[in-house]
């Protein structure tokens, strides 16, 4: 078992053909993802890493019966790749474009939600999951294992930093999820939560969280009302001085809004075991 | 990108918004001189850095005649706003102030979407009228997909308590704000205040405007030209120009980490085991020997810093890859600042066989192990 994807999950790319899309498409195929087929207005026709190339997203789903899709196409299009994918009826969207206009995302998160399709991302790392063989996006597969955590993240290599240490001591993981961290994006922690609470195979979860908006504190609100089961949280960005965008382009503490103190303090409050550090958090889970 | 106010106001002018006329923006006593005497009459002088409470700082003065004007320019230019110095002054004519109204486009990250928030509660600090009378801030949310309707600028004009009569131009300036927002993917445009004249006209006295980093690189490659040259440090200019993300902060201790999450970690695990962050700087996803080099550059281009530590976990980033630029860059740069260096994940055992070649280099298994050297390094162990 596993959030969001299972084994009749096939895996569309728009953006195969190119440098990123052809080097993270092969290990996603590497890994055991069903990648079906690929997006490339004007290659329609032609075969890529061996497989079959579209012109449009709805071309590919007609001919293929894909079920899900993964953008990696530059900034420009990447707001434009996702509507196309919600309009050609595509349930699952994960977008790791970083750099998109942010009124491009409000665009593309309005058409979306309207169609009831789920979006991960944009700006993230995609999720991952060992016990089903499928990787959306560019997680390592070589760092996760199978097991019964459940992952949530907004960023990547923080992701891998806690995912390894995870593995390295036998604790497997049944999904790792990245929502991204920008300020308008599409799948979110209480989302992921949702999902993680209802999974059978997921039996605790661990937050990665951030500074800048209120997720991680919406998140800590919907763990104290809805989640059972044990939950693990570390926040990035004590040490970030307010009014500056931390590189991801939603890391920015605005007056008293987004601090990692309030985050911390509301996850403590909803009981959740905070760590201080990405080593005591693998340690803390390991442990429990 | 913050923008200043003159910038702000000459582009919500632009798009249709009413300005006060005939201001301009002086950098010498002489200009401020000229722009008064073109106005005639009672003129404001008014200090333009990136920071609120000019105001009380003595940065915005009346002056009575051009001489009167140049004198205030001549006290404010130069000066230092909360460690800001006033390279320019904007002069606009004196306003005729019947009412003084907040209003601003802003986007709403919960919702995921435009809104307008606005209050009869101009002129003041709106964080503050928001706290202590919530009920007099209006917030509607605007659809992305359809845009500005009319019903709501009725609905906001209302609330707000304004006469019919003053309907028509309020939805102007509704109007105008909203064409300015998205026409140049702002994040915040906000007029503070927005005031009713004695005809009942409006003008926008004050603004306001940021921009989206990732809208202004795509589509407004012309608003580069209006960035203020002091928001930068000398350090953060180069990372600008060789494509690296780094902001400089106060402490001693340099780092260099792939990734902004892992970035901001390794800032707040060297403050957790008592050392002081000198930077953030993340290298990216995939970076070449060369972003390497670059980095240490501009990390080293800091002269407080006093050791490094270098975190790396591979993901696309390749450890060899990041090892073989540290080499190039000690090549070239001579230093005397201690480095600690934790390489893990993607071809990490190939990395620090490569570092091993290197004297005297400390290097850390865990993220922990590192931030505790560079520590200890800082200072001086």
């Amino acid at each position: 078992m596993s959030i969001l994807v299972d084994e009749n999950t096939k895996v569309l790319i728009q953006g195969f053909t190119g440098r990123e899309g052809s080097f993270h498409g092969q290990q996603m195929i590497d890994f055991g993802t069903k990648v079906v087929a690929g997006v490339t207005p004007g290659k329609g026709g032609t075969e890529h890493l061996g497989v079959p190339i579209f012109n449009s997203v709805r071309e590919a789903a007609e001919a293929t019966g894909a079920n899900a899709s993964v953008i990696v196409v530059p900034p420009k299009f990447a707001a434009g790749a996702i509507i196309e994918a919600a309009d050609a009826g595509i349930p699952l969207i994960v977008c790791i474009t970083e750099y998109i206009p942010v009124h491009d995302m409000m665009k593309a998160r309005t058409f979306v939600d309207k169609r009831g399709v789920r979006l991960l991302g944009p700006n993230c790392p995609g999720l991952i999951s060992p016990a089903e063989k499928v990787k959306m996006g560019i997680i390592s597969g070589s760092i996760v294992k199978e097991g019964n955590v459940g992952v949530v993240s907004k960023s990547g290599t923080l992701t891998y930093e806690v995912v390894y240490a995870l593995s390295h001591a036998g604790v497997g993981q049944s999904t790792c999820v990245g929502i991204g961290g920008d300020p308008i994006n599409g799948t979110d922690f209480i989302d992921a939560l949702m999902l993680f609470e209802a999974d059978p195979k997921t039996e605790r979860i661990v937050l990665m969280g951030e500074i800048g908006g209120g997720a991680e504190e919406k998140a800590a609100a919907f763990i104290k009302a809805n989640v059972t089961k044990p939950v693990y949280a570390f926040i990035a960005g004590r040490t970030a001085p307010p009014g500056r965008t931390m590189g991801h382009a939603g890391a920015i503490v605005e007056g008293n809004v987004g601090t990692a103190e309030g985050k911390i303090a509301a996850l403590k409050d909803a009981g959740v075991h905070v760590a201080d550090h990405p080593d005591q958090l693998a340690q803390m889970v390991i442990a429990g | 990108m913050n923008l200043h106010e003159y910038q702000a106001k000459r582009l919500f002018g632009e798009y249709g918004v009413p300005i006060p006329v005939g201001g301009d923006v002086a950098t010498t006593p002489e200009e401020a001189h000229a722009i008064a005497a073109k106005i005639g009459g009672t003129v404001v002088v008014k200090a333009q850095v990136h920071i609120g409470g000019r105001g009380k700082a003595g940065g915005v003065k009346l002056a009575h005649s051009p001489e009167e004007a140049a004198e205030h320019a001549a006290a404010i230019l130069g000066m230092d706003i909360k460690g800001l110095t006033v390279h320019k002054v904007l002069i606009d004519p004196g306003a005729d102030i019947q009412k003084e109204l907040y209003l601003a486009m802003l986007i709403d990250r919960e919702e995921r979407k435009p809104m307008i928030m606005a209050s009869s509660e101009g002129g003041m600090d709106i964080e503050a009228v928001a706290h202590d009378t919530p009920e007099k801030i209006v917030i509607v949310h605007i659809d992305p997909e359809i845009g500005l309707q009319l019903h709501q600028g009725t609905y906001v004009a209302s609330r707000i308590g304004l006469p019919k009569a003053q309907w028509k131009g309020f939805w102007k300036v509704l109007q105008g704000l909203w064409k300015c927002f998205t026409a140049t993917d702002a994040v915040q445009c906000e007029i503070n205040p927005l005031i009713v004249q004695s005809d009942g006209s409006f003008s926008a006295i004050d603004g306001k405007m940021i921009v989206d980093d990732n809208g202004l690189k795509l589509r407004h490659p012309e608003f580069e030209d209006l960035r203020d040259p002091g928001e930068l440090t000398e350090n953060e200019k180069k990372a600008a120009e060789a494509g690296v993300n780094y902001i400089q902060l106060d402490g001693n201790i340099g780092c260099m980490v792939n990734g902004a999450g892992l970035a901001m970690t390794s800032m707040d695990v060297i403050k957790l085991f008592g050392g002081e962050p000198a930077n953030f700087l993340d290298i990216g996803g995939g970076a070449q020997a060369e972003t390497v080099t670059q980095a240490l550059n501009i990390i080293l281009g800091d002269p407080k810093v006093e050791a490094v530590m270098i975190n790396i976990f591979g993901g696309i980033t390749r450890c060899d890859e990041v090892a073989r630029g540290f080499i190039e860059a000690m090549d070239h740069i001579e230093t005397d600042v201690p480095f600690v260096v934790r390489l893990e994940g993607t071809n990490a055992v190939e990395g620090r066989a490569l570092l091993d070649a290197v004297d005297g280099l400390a290097t850390a298994v865990t993220l922990q192990e590192a931030a505790q050297k560079a520590v200890a390094l800082a200072k001086g162990a």
